[in-house]
């Protein structure tokens, strides 16, 4: 079954020209998917960067009608929030993901999971309804705490799953290598499972923070704003999320502006999270062979 | 059976040996993998243990060390005598064990998180002993000595561990073992993953270390077996089929199925 060398020709031209079509084809959708992106980014620079100066990191907001003023109070408190769900959320979440990936197999521990990928699933302003009934409720009042526990709920599941995964990735002859040593279990799980994976849990702790810091609706009526500075963790907090919200649907144009910088603020905090994740895992590639 | 005969001459025997397997078995779930297995491993020799894939080989030296029983639904019947006391004794903590009972594995299995001095150092500090810096880098650099790896690596032992080449940092891994300072060997395919330059190497290093260790080998390689081992059992199915002196289980076996094996006739 020899073909003529020029219907040869003609059959591997037709397939590098359906081949450059496709390639085409899946180029024109990566940049449609990835035109929001930079509309977003745009949008946001241009409409916050002239809003945006000193005054606005270090003044307290304006009442209506004044001109100036900032969100140094919401910056702070989105601070406040995210640190302290992090010390309730990055602890639990890395302690049950060390639980799940020691013990796969157990009844518990798949229901553990089970119930962890339930978690991710829920809407974050359910979360924060729960957070009302059993903080804000109990508590007589909105609370830093309130909102400070509602972001970890949505954080630990996140931080479970993804240190699971990374320690899961660890080989298992390294696990044993260890242990042949004479290395006590509880050890080896420690110092080279875990530090093996570390890399990769620290990526899952930093998404998770960028997933909580752009979180609004669990903090309408938990952490609830605040136009003052928040002097303890049981008095009201404002955050940059819920002031953007609350500034953007307000009649003013002198608060809308200032939606815009906030909007930018924070989206700037998140992408420099990202690019942080990106600057630790360079090159951690190898680890897990 | 021959069975109470043989056992007998192994109660005996344990005074003198090392390492005495008695009526081994070992289990995955419901499945046997080792089957009533009796052998002694004397000191300061390399006892080859040979045989097809699927033998049983690597589970009957895991068994040696109490690792056998870190895979889920893994166990393990019968005794391991240490210089005459069974490691499977209750009381008788695995890790304890492990410490000297040493191994290596098929791979090379660096830590990845930790330079070549660090790995080497592992199991010391891993078991929380605190050594001084001076007193660490003695015992490195003795234990990359005694694993014909110092020279290559002595001015650059700050480096990861997973920057050296395979066969480098299988011998890395014989000197992490080494550094802990086991009374036995255990190596499971050590060169396995190696081409025939490291492979050579790691034999010359068995022959250097039988002097003060009691190594058991397992193989893949008959032709291993014949050049370091100075005993060599042959397992098939779970079963101790023969188990003497390497030149006589080679030339003249006194079973069919080693002979049969080693002729190449299966496995």
């Amino acid at each position: 079954m020899t073909a003529k060398p020029a219907a040869q020709a003609r059959r591997i031209r037709w397939r590098k020209t359906k081949s450059d079509l496709m390639m085409g084809v899946t180029v024109l959708a990566t940049v449609i998917a990835l035109l929001p992106l930079f509309i977003i980014l745009a949008y946001l620079v241009t409409k916050g960067a002239s809003s945006l100066n000193l005054a606005f990191f270090t003044h307290m907001p304006a009442p209506v009608g004044e001109k100036g003023g900032g969100m140094a109070n919401a910056i702070v408190g989105t601070l406040e929030l995210i640190g302290l769900a992090s010390l309730m959320g990055v602890p639990l979440g890395i302690g049950a993901g060390l639980y799940l990936a020691a013990h796969r197999g157990s009844r518990f521990a798949d229901a553990a999971r089970f119930g962890a990928d339930v978690m991710m699933g829920v809407p974050s302003i359910v979360v924060g309804i729960f957070a009302y009934a059993v903080v804000v409720r109990p508590m007589g009042g909105f609370s830093t705490l309130a909102g400070a526990v509602a972001l970890a709920v949505i954080m630990m599941p996140l931080v479970t799953r993804t240190t699971e995964e990374m320690l899961l990735l660890v080989p298992q002859e390294l696990r044993e290598a260890a242990l042949a040593l004479g290395v006590p279990d509880w050890r080896t799980t420690l110092w080279v499972v875990a530090r093996t994976a570390a890399g990769g849990i620290a990526t899952g702790v930093i998404l998770a923070v960028a997933r909580i810091a752009g979180e609004t609706a669990p903090l309408l009526f938990t952490a609830f704003g605040n136009r003052f500075w928040s002097t303890s963790l049981t008095s009201p907090i404002a955050s940059l999320t819920v002031q953007v919200y609350t500034y953007a649907i307000s009649p003013f144009p002198d608060w809308q502006r200032q939606a815009w910088a906030g909007a930018l603020v924070l989206t700037t905090i998140v992408l420099a999270l990202e690019l942080g994740v990106r600057w630790l895992t360079r090159g951690s590639a190898h680890v897990a062979r | 059976m021959a069975d109470a005969g043989k056992c007998a001459r192994c109660a005996l025997v344990a005074m003198a040996e090392k390492l005495v397997a008695q009526h081994l078995s070992a289990y995955y779930g419901q499945t046997r993998a080792v089957h009533n297995v009796n052998a002694a491993f004397p000191p300061n020799v390399v006892t080859a243990i040979i045989g097809p894939s699927g033998c049983g080989k690597s589970t009957l030296v895991r068994c040696l060390n109490r690792m056998h029983e870190v895979v889920p639904g893994a166990r393990a019947e019968g005794e391991v005598l240490l210089d005459g006391d069974d490691i499977y004794a209750p009381g008788v903590d695995a890790v304890q064990v492990r410490r000297r009972i040493g191994m290596v594995f098929q791979k090379p299995t660096p830590f990845p998180t930790m330079s070549i001095e660090d790995n080497v150092a592992a199991g010391l500090r891993l078991n929380g002993v605190a050594l001084k810096r001076p007193e660490r880098n003695r015992i490195v650099e003795r234990s990359l000595r005694q694993a014909a790896l110092w020279e290559e690596v002595k001015d650059r032992l700050r480096r990861p561990g997973a920057s050296l080449s395979g066969g480098q940092q299988q011998r890395l891994c014989v000197a992490r073992a080494l550094a802990v300072e086991p009374e036995v060997l255990l190596m499971d395919e050590p060169c396995s993953s190696l081409d025939p330059i490291s492979t050579a190497r790691i034999e010359e290093l068995l022959l250097e270390l039988k002097s003060s260790y009691t190594i058991v080998l397992v193989t893949h390689n008959m032709q291993q077996a014949a050049r370091t081992a100075d005993l060599t059992a042959f397992l098939y199915t779970g079963e101790l089929i023969e188990f003497g002196e390497t030149r006589q289980v080679f030339t003249n076996p006194a079973r069919r199925e080693t002979e049969d094996y080693i002729t190449g006739r299966f496995g």
